[in-house]
């Protein structure tokens, strides 16, 4: 190693940092008691780390399908909020609340 | 111009074209028309399901849109049992809905969508095809699972639905991008070549991400939390729908992915099929025995069927996915059946009647519903000649054919356990006193639970003739074999 050589971001500090917001994202959904647009928020993130994945591996591979699925990710991803919205404000007219230990009703 | 010439894929997609566009038609009309016209809507994508299982069948096998598109004999068998079980779905669900006063014209064109999500998942050839196809169905079953939006248990069923399959499907995106990055291609054929000469620690890791989204999404253990309560709080025909037709069809993606992409890594993949089938039988097996709820019951029920499945597509063979194929046709009608059961059993004031003690005495009221119900339970359980019965010996025959004795004999044991707890609610129905006032019985899902009673037995002779046939053609091809 040349103490000269620049730095240079490679595929693998892409890969961390997906992994690192993957990470975040399903912590924020098992770990998080209070509120499910927390929730929706980690779901986002999910599926914005994959993303970060599906590019820089089309980056390195020089294939632009990688970049094709991210683009497919992003648009399945706002019809899921769009979706997961639409639930909680139904579950929300019902129970008056959104907190995620209130949805506890049924049991077994 | 002639259009096939034009667009010469479109005949191999024939089906997903008609399903497709028919929706979107469909959903323009209904906006006209209103709630109101319900009934001729339901018509309406009754209709286009029965077209497109028509196309399926006589529509041309082959590889089209690049490799991301395959119609081959599995996905049309595949295809065209989805199709008559969402049909059914339809009509139980315009019942359902027309009993409750509350017709909404958008639950028959989200089972027309989510058909057409489980058409594209058989027929994924690469990572993008099975992504989209996965989430055109969860999508549609989450907005069907919280669709009596005035119900406050129907909203939580929706929201868990929702949120645990939103994060199964991040995990499967997660590891596709892995197989995709390691194995340098989305189709599964390229994967495949790839995978055999380089199997890395990164793909590995992206393929049993890929199997838990997948297992999440047929309700195996440990990945079953969800089912429980989906099954309870949601509408009775959104349940008898989302426990046959979308398991069948994820089941069947995974067995793709598995014997196309990685198909000569079995051994890899095998161990961790048969951990999530084992765990499925314990999970469901106990897990039923405490359960009050005649929907919760079949919740558990179902995580135990899972693992016969996975049994069966660990087998790793052509008589696996053949077995896999039978099994699955019996169990969407033994489910469709004991949902529509359900249905059909209501209280003179109308309340339905979901608890297991509530069935006491059903034989002296109705001995016609008892009867059904009694053959629907003991087909389940895999008390032979019924249906049930048979979908386990081809899981056995398969799984012993590829040396999986042990797993066999954990298979047998989980079906002794759950026929402790339908031969419970057939001594109930036939030996108690009724302990509520049995009302008059909707005429559709009577005659539904009827129809696969007669199919449980004297039907399923038929079937198998047939069946057996279409099903060892259907497989000829799979995987590259």
């Amino acid at each position: 190693m040349t103490p000269a050589e620049p730095l240079s971001i490679g595929l693998e500090h892409y890969l961390t940092v997906s992994a690192i917001l993957f990470t975040i994202g399903v912590f924020g959904i098992f770990v998080n008691r209070r509120n499910v647009i927390i929730i929706l928020m980690s779901i986002e993130l999910i599926l914005l780390a994959v993303n970060i994945n599906f590019v820089s591996f089309s980056s390195y591979l020089h294939n632009v399908e990688g970049q094709i699925m991210a683009m497919f990710v992003l648009t399945v991803a706002a019809a899921e909020a769009a979706v997961g919205l639409a639930i909680l404000v139904t579950f929300f007219r019902n129970r008056g609340d959104i907190a995620v230990d209130d949805a506890s009703m049924m049991k077994g | 111009m002639d259009f096939a010439m034009d667009f010469p894929a479109l005949n191999e997609a024939l089906p997903e074209t008609i399903l497709g566009l028919s929706a979107l038609f469909i959903l323009v009309f209904g906006s006209f028309r209103g709630d109101k016209g319900m009934t001729s809507i339901s018509a309406l994508c009754g209709a286009a399901l029965i077209g497109a299982a028509f196309a399926a069948a006589w529509s041309p096998l082959g590889i089209v849109f690049s490799g991301s598109f395959v119609s081959d004999g599995v996905s049309v068998f595949a295809k065209v049992a989805m199709y008559i079980a969402a049909a059914f779905v339809i009509v139980l669900g315009q019942g359902y809905f027309d009993r409750l006063n509350s017709r909404r014209f958008e639950f028959p064109i989200l089972v027309l969508l989510a058909t057409l999500g489980m058409s594209v998942m058989v027929s994924a050839g690469d990572l993008i095809s099975l992504y989209v196809g996965l989430e055109l169905q969860s999508l549609a079953l989450y907005v069907l699972a919280a669709f009596r939006r005035d119900d406050a248990k129907s909203s939580e069923a929706g929201l868990k639905y929702f949120v645990l399959g939103a994060l199964a499907s991040g995990l499967l995106l997660y590891g596709a991008s892995l197989v995709y990055g390691f194995a340098g291609s989305m189709n599964f054929v390229e994967i495949a070549k790839s995978a055999e000469t380089n199997m890395n620690v990164g793909l590995i890791f992206g393929l049993v991400f890929v199997i838990s989204g997948l297992a999440f999404k047929v309700s195996a253990a440990p990945f079953h939390m969800w089912t429980p309560d989906v099954y309870e709080g949601a509408p009775t025909p959104v349940v008898a729908f989302a426990a046959g037709a979308p398991k069948f069809a994820a089941m069947v993606l995974l067995a793709r992915v598995l014997e196309t992409a990685f198909i000569h890594n079995i051994d890899q993949w095998r161990q961790v099929l048969l951990v999530l089938s084992v765990l499925s039988f314990v999970v469901g097996g106990l897990g039923g025995l405490m359960q009050k709820d005649f929907k919760r019951l079949l919740a558990y029920s179902s995580i135990s069927n899972m693992g016969y499945a996975l049994l069966a597509v660990a087998a790793g063979t052509v008589v696996g996915i053949q077995a896999l194929l039978m099994f699955f046709v019996l169990y969407m009608v033994d489910t469709l059946g004991l949902f529509a059961a359900q249905m059909s059993l209501n209280r003179k004031d109308g309340e339905s009647i979901t608890r297991i003690d509530q069935f006491a005495g059903l034989a002296k009221v109705n001995m016609p519903m008892a009867i059904a119900i009694t053959m629907l339970a003991l087909s389940v359980l895999g008390m032979p000649p019924f249906g049930g019965f048979w979908s386990k010996y081809f899981v056995f025959g398969a799984a012993i054919a590829g040396g999986l004795w042990w797993f066999a004999a954990a298979g047998l044991v989980a079906s002794v356990i759950a026929a402790f707890y339908y031969l419970r609610l057939i001594k109930l129905m036939w030996f108690d006193a009724p302990v509520v006032d049995f009302g008059k019985a909707p005429a559709e899902a009577k005659w539904i639970a009827f129809t696969s009673a007669a199919f449980s037995f004297p039907g399923v002779i038929v079937f198998l003739i047939f069946g057996f046939g279409l099903a060892a053609n259907a497989v000829i091809g799979f995987g590259g074999q």
